[in-house]
């Protein structure tokens, strides 16, 4: 009895009690959010135009935030290393395309998808060698980034936003909306979603395989480079960023492989409830850290009644 | 009366006027699938500037498996031409890619219209012009041409491709490849799983683009009948070979033609004898 009202009424009630601290966490989750929908994002364009699930997106999360860093410890100034970084996103993707997908078109999902852990593999390595393995700081300031908070006072209570936390938002949710408007209002865009229906008519029309191969790497290398930066900027530039990219893998359950709608939805949506369940549930009743398994129960449970996720893309099936 | 050497000159072609240039010329490729299957065993064709040329042929005759070795489609199912040459406008196109074919003015239409099903049908129409460079407004005037064309693909240009009919997409296949400003429609099997009426609508535009606009059509078909009411040349392909070409009213006469072709026959049913030694006779030929 005293269980069933800690998990169906306490909490609602705690929630109405102090409506700022529900604030409060909601804009802590739809800041993780935001960047999971990013990054599912990242994963979308790859697997829409190419057909492999590109396991080495977390690792690019890394490797991006780590080579900025990197480069700006050789004296170079913090914008001009973001520059390079840009440079560096693009030549890997440039690489990939010619060395891993090129050779490998046409043979079977499972070994791209290998093929990809091959990449994550090496870029662990290749980091490391280069920039050595121990947690850096992600430069923050040196970007211009604020480091100060906004306190508001919503119902009488306290509200507090992190300039970066807000930053990461705003930058995250302009790159959203760029590449949405991308997708559907350019020539470029275009050509990514018809490659993504049907590559043989794609080629068919004088769409260039390798170029949106190469381009679609390459966002999803910016996408790197800006999560990198965000949640560096709190946790530190090391290898365990990889592990918060993974959580793009229950949105991807949750939204479905296929949908840009679904990889934004789901973000937030993930995002926002991982908080509010730790919060309310997980510390009180399980003594807390469930944020690190919820969403991927959340995203199986879903699975079980949509297998193609809550907005794969329906399968066009005419009779 | 027929041309019995497929790679005769260009005389003996006249598609409009007798002495037009000729615009695609295939000398004698292989194309081998796999590195093991050999299915195009020496196809030999010319078409001239501003015809419409039939291929024809029944099924797994190598209609397609030719479209596709012009616009070196054939990469993507694992297949090569291996001999031969294909020259258009004169130069040696074997191995150009799709995208750089389609810059010269050769675009193929595939079998089974391949629309873009998540896009809208403008959108498809749109990645049509995708290698074009000459900026937004001539890509306006094209739309606007395309659905001249089709007026029914205006009514549905919001609609996802998917959710429309088979004479939709097939008209949304068209249009797309009417949008890249092509000098050359390689059209397969534009007749497929359409009624009668319609299949003839799309001929009849298949005709007005190709008076109005003056674009050659290589086209593949099964359904002879219509194909050679429409076409000034034509080729039969069986098993990999020509075996007869000539022009469209001289085969649409022949009696081996409305034999085995048409399904009409003035002496009434040949033996199976007849039929077997007839091809044979045609392989030799060939
Ligand atoms: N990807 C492939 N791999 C192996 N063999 C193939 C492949 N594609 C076609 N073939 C074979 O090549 C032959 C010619 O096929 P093609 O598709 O060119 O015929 P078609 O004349 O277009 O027939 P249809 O009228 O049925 O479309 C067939 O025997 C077919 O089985
Ligand atoms: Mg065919």
């Amino acid at each position: 009895m005293e269980l069933l009202r800690n998990i169906f009424v306490t909490p609602f009630v705690d929630m109405v009690a102090a409506p700022d601290f529900l604030m409060q966490v909601v804009w802590e989750g739809l800041v993780s959010g935001v960047l999971y929908a990013l990054i599912a994002l990242g994963f979308v364009l790859i697997f829409r135009s190419s057909r492999i699930f590109n396991f080495a997106q977390g690792i690019m999360v890394v490797f991006a935030a780590l080579t900025l860093v990197g480069l700006h410890e050789m004296g170079i100034p913090a914008w001009i290393a973001v520059a390079g970084t840009l440079g560096v996103m693009f030549a890997l993707a440039w690489t990939v395309e010619r060395v891993v997908l090129r050779p490998l078109v046409g043979q079977p999902d499972i070994i791209l998808f290998m093929a990809t852990i091959g990449i994550t593999l090496f870029l662990i390595g290749f980091g490391e060698t280069i920039f050595g393995g121990e947690n850096k700081q992600m430069i923050t300031a040196e970007l211009g980034i604020p480091t100060g908070d906004f306190v508001l006072e919503p119902f009488g209570g306290l509200l507090i936003l992190q300039h970066i936390d807000v930053t990461a938002v705003v930058v995250a949710g302009l790159l959203v909306v760029g590449l949405v408007a991308f997708l559907n209002y350019t020539r470029m865009g275009r050509a990514v979603r018809a490659l993504g229906d049907d590559h043989q008519a794609a080629l068919s029309v004088g769409i260039s395989l390798q170029t949106i191969w190469v381009l679609v790497w390459f966002i999803a290398g910016v996408i790197a480079l800006v999560t990198g930066i965000a949640w560096g900027s709190r946790a530190g530039v090391s290898f365990a960023l990889e592990i918060i990219a993974y959580k793009a893998l229950p949105v991807l359950m949750l939204g479905g492989l296929e949908s840009i709608t679904g990889a934004i939805v789901g973000g937030l949506l993930i995002g926002v409830l991982e908080k509010l369940f730790e919060i309310y549930w997980g510390a009180p009743l399980l003594g807390g850290n469930t944020e690190s398994w919820f969403a991927f129960v959340l995203a199986l449970t879903v699975l079980l009644f949509r297998p193609q996720g809550l907005f794969g893309e329906k399968i066009i099936e005419r009779v | 009366m027929l041309d019995s050497d497929p790679t005769g000159n260009g005389a003996a072609h006249p598609a409009k006027g007798g002495d037009a240039e000729t615009i695609l010329e295939v000398t004698n490729i292989e194309v081998i699938y796999n590195h093991v299957i050999l299915v195009l065993k020496g196809v030999s064709l010319t078409v001239p500037k501003g015809a419409i040329v039939a291929l024809l042929g029944g099924n797994g005759a190598g209609k397609t498996t030719t479209l596709k070795a012009i616009s070196n489609l054939l990469h993507s199912d694992r297949g090569e031409v291996t001999k031969g040459a294909i020259r258009y406008l004169g130069a040696d196109v074997t191995e150009l890619d799709p995208a750089t074919l389609v810059q010269r003015g050769v675009i193929q239409v595939m079998e089974g219209r391949h629309c873009f099903e998540h896009l809208t049908v403008e959108d498809n129409l749109l990645t049509g012009a995708h290698t074009r460079s000459d900026g937004r407004g001539a890509i306006e005037a094209d739309l606007d041409m395309v659905y001249t064309y089709f007026p029914r693909l205006k009514e549905r240009r919001k609609s996802q491709a998917g959710y429309t009919s088979g004479g939709e997409q097939q008209m949304c296949a068209i249009g797309r490849a009417l949008m890249s400003r092509p000098q050359t429609i390689l059209l397969d099997e534009p007749s497929m799983g359409l009624a009668p009426q319609l299949v003839e609508q799309i001929f009849e535009i298949v005709k007005s683009v190709n008076e109005n606009e003056g674009v050659t059509f290589l086209l593949a078909e099964q359904n002879t009948n219509v194909a050679l009411r429409y076409a000034h040349y034509g080729y039969i392909l069986e098993s990999g070979r020509v075996v007869m070409d000539g022009p469209a009213a001289a085969l649409r006469e022949n009696p081996d033609v409305k034999e085995f072709y048409l399904g009409l026959s003035e002496e009434g049913r040949k033996s199976y004898r007849d039929v077997r030694s007839y091809r044979r006779r045609k392989r030799w030929l060939s």
